[in-house]
């Protein structure tokens, strides 16, 4: 097969499947009411400068998100547990940057660092039941949310500030912030500066799996483990190391935003980033740039949306519905080209075979 | 006794022997409760209203356990029941307000089976990781179920773009006379008999007959799935479909059905939810329940009487998180009992480190009860997860999931 068709074929599934999802979008909201051309004007309507630098601070932080979910999902290991990880990383990040306890940006450093080892060491309870007790990681990851989550809801109102109706964690003194650049007039926000965190991630996660050993070993045991074991890969420790390090980058997922905006973790904080990752991470087939790609159409789909409400009478919910069937019909779009292509090669190898049948033949009888 | 001399009379055998175990356990778990129950004064831990209470929480749990264990009995792994569940909420308050609550119940029903008929056609048709299109359908039921929300529900009465409150519940039962008489005696704190009062007093009074239905489609899923050639053939597809298929059974269309019934439980649980737990449809009312009910179904070893345990341990400590913070107190001296009990089980099974362990959590559990007044709410609401994880890593060897369960399954094909 050529390469141009080969890409064509890669590119034909996503195309596909973004096709379907807006005809499936443009069909619900037209079945409950409302205009679905109006939808899609405002979605694809130039976004404002406001509105621009928000998709850009959305796309690092869902990136990151989607690359902690893929690490695992590239060795077979379904870490739904992303959502906890972060959650969990993002409470003790921000009440060590709260307090303090270092200078100016040590503090900020100090506090990312801890953000790795919470996040990692959540994950890591996961790996290590799943080697030595062989529970299974999707289980106990969704168990490790729920007890996240509360215990974040304990800790934060035991040992929180009251602010109104809410409470937060002391909130992040000035020499700590990282706010970021502002590409357009002042109002419409910085691009957060720790969203480069999101760029380093990608190139990090790239060289990792591409150009090392580990990331070779990585790739055997999620293409195949029974071979991966008999070239020598210890499965066990790859399991734990993947964890950690999927955890790691998911404690990693809100720092732009605690730094460059919300300055404490309380009513502000962005929870279901790590629920949209793993749906971004299945949508880029775990590749970086594939990642990139989906987690731009999320944070675009999203910040468009926020439009619908003031000028429509569509609810912005109907997104959800979009970036769901794109999942969906993203895979089984592959899954359709797949079999197209199994059956094109399975055709030309017949054919092959049909054609020195033939030759042979008027060899013979010549 | 072993496994490849199993007569029909061995099986029968094994069965009573079963469910003797289980009468046993249940027996024990009342008398422990009443046991802690009397010695800590704390009467709310088994009150008629924690009861009614629990009934209410453990039967949407319930529903969505019951509904991943037809699918994963079938081989197909269902992450997407919570969005089943939530799509069940909405197709209830839907059909509730424009018809009446049964037709909710059925219109719950319908909304998450067309969840799991996608789930089905992702799966099944399309040879999809079950993850991965289960991810997709929980994200595709939380936006659909918010967005038909707004649509529809803005302009009703009663309606908002996140809610539809004052919907008709089904019909409510009392048994006039057994009723009252049981909550006297359940007021009198005698020891056991109240509590079995307590019990039937939950039971008797103002019971939704939509609680009836919930323990009416377990034990006939149950009797369908165990019972008959029909669930014979199915269970086979989760165990091995290509034998199941050498032998002429339809897998394709055994994983349809069972997947479309496991997301019209799943919906019928969050019907509940929306009828009966609260009297109408808000959006995220589910909360993870669909999960926890995935999480009571691999407790309960993918078997009928596993799920109802697993999901009434989750019920109960939900309930109870909501009522007083004593009980939840309270609760840490029953934890500690049965903790004591299991250790002692093992000893006697001469699993000595393992007792150790248990023993030594046990002392730990009765320490924290003596030297505190009270436990953090949030630590009853932690209970059931950690729990489960404990479980999981303490028994997830003797865990037996359906041998085929989450394998991708093309017809013909070797892998």
């Amino acid at each position: 097969m050529s390469i141009v068709r080969r890409f064509g074929m890669g590119l034909l599934a996503p195309l596909t499947a973004v096709a379907a999802a807006m005809l499936i979008t443009s069909i619900v909201i037209s079945l409950s009411g409302s205009s679905a051309i109006e939808f899609w004007e405002i979605i694809f309507s130039r976004p404002a400068d406001r509105v621009f630098v928000n998709i850009v601070n959305q796309t690092s932080l869902i990136y990151l998100a989607g690359l902690a979910a893929a690490i695992g999902f590239r060795m077979n290991l379904f870490n739904i547990g992303v959502e906890g990880q972060y959650t969990l990383a993002s409470y003790a990040a921000a009440s060590l940057a709260g307090a303090a306890l270092f200078p100016g940006l040590l503090n900020v450093f100090m506090s990312l660092l801890l953000a790795v080892a919470v996040g990692a060491a959540w994950a890591g309870i996961a790996g290590v039941l799943k080697v030595t007790r062989g529970v299974s990681e999707v289980i106990s990851t969704i168990m490790l949310n729920a007890i996240a989550i509360t215990l974040v809801g304990y800790l934060l109102n035991r040992y929180g500030v009251k602010v109104g109706n809410g409470v937060r964690t002391e909130v992040i003194p000035d020499g700590s912030r990282v706010d970021g650049w502002f590409p357009f007039a002042e109002p419409d926000g910085p691009v957060w500066a720790l969203g480069l965190l999101a760029v380093l991630g990608g190139i990090g996660f790239w060289v990792l799996l591409n150009k090392t050993r580990f990331g070779f070993d990585l790739r055997a045991t999620g293409a195949s483990q029974s071979a991966a074991v008999a070239s020598g890969v210890n499965v066990n420790k790859m399991v734990v190391y993947s964890m950690l390090m999927s955890g790691g980058i998911a404690g990693l997922i809100w720092m732009p935003s605690l730094f460059g905006a919300a300055y404490s973790y309380g009513t502000t904080f962005q929870a279901f980033l790590g629920f949209t990752g793993i749906a971004v991470a299945l949508l880029g087939r775990n590749q970086p740039v594939g990642i990139l790609v989906g987690a731009v159409l999320f944070a675009f789909l999203n910040e468009q949306s926020n439009r619908l409400t003031l000028e429509t009478d569509i609810s912005a919910n109907v997104v959800q519905i979009t970036q769901g069937v794109i999942v969906l019909a993203v895979v089984v779009a592959y899954e359709v080209v797949r079999r197209y292509r199994t059956k094109l090669e399975q055709r030309s190898v017949t054919e092959t075979l049909e054609a020195d049948k033939t030759a042979k033949g008027k060899a013979v009888s010549a | 006794m072993s496994t490849t001399t199993a007569t029909p009379q061995a099986r029968m055998m094994r069965a009573r022997k079963f469910s003797h175990a289980w009468l046993l356990i249940t027996v024990l778990v009342i008398v422990a409760l009443s046991a802690v129950r009397v010695i800590t004064g704390v009467h709310e831990i088994d009150s008629t209203g924690t009861l009614r209470a629990a009934a209410i929480a453990t039967c949407p749990i319930l529903m969505a356990a019951l509904g991943g264990l037809w699918s994963e009995r079938a081989g197909v792994v269902n992450i997407g029941l919570e969005g089943q569940m939530i799509l069940g909420t909405w197709g209830a308050a839907y059909f509730t307000y424009y018809y009446d609550p049964w037709i909710g119940v059925l219109g719950a029903a319908l909304m998450g089976a067309l969840g799991g008929l996608l789930h089905a056609v992702a799966t099944v048709t399309f040879g999809v990781d079950h993850i991965v299109s289960g991810v997709a359908i929980n994200i595709i039921g939380l936006g659909a179920a918010e967005f038909l929300a707004e649509a529809y529900f803005k302009n009703l009465e009663g309606g908002g773009v996140k809610q539809l409150t004052g919907l008709a519940s089904p019909t409510e039962m009392t048994i006039p006379g057994v009723s009252d008489a049981a909550a006297d005696i359940a007021t009198q704190h005698w020891f056991v008999v109240s509590d079995l009062a307590a019990v039937v007093a939950a039971l008797t009074s103002r019971l939704s007959l939509l609680t009836v239905l919930v323990p009416v489609l377990v034990v006939a899923s149950a009797w369908i799935l165990w019972r008959t050639a029909f669930g014979l053939r199915l269970r086979s597809c989760g165990e091995n479909p290509a034998a199941a298929e050498s032998l002429g059974v339809h897998v394709y269309r055994h994983k349809y059905i069972a997947v479309i019934v496991s997301g019209a439980m799943a919906g019928i649980g969050g019907g509940y939810l929306a009828l009966v737990a609260s009297s109408g449809f808000t959006t995220g009312q589910t909360g993870g329940r669909g999960f926890i009910g995935l999480a009571a179904m691999i407790f309960g070893n993918w078997r009928p009487g596993g799920i109802v345990g697993g999901s009434l341990m989750f019920g109960y400590t939900d309930s109870l998180t909501l009522r007083s913070t004593d009980a939840v107190h309270a609760l840490l001296l029953l934890v500690g009992i049965g903790l004591a009990v299991y250790a002692l089980w093992r000893l006697r099974q001469g699993r000595v480190a393992s007792a150790g362990v248990l023993g030594a959590i046990s002392v730990g559990f009765f320490a924290w009860f003596l030297l505190t007044d009270s436990v953090p709410r949030e630590f009853t609401g932690m209970t059931p997860y950690v729990a489960t994880l404990l479980v999981l890593a303490f028994a997830a060897q003797r865990l037996r999931m359906p041998a085929a369960d989450g394998l991708r399954y093309r017809r013909g094909e070797s892998i």
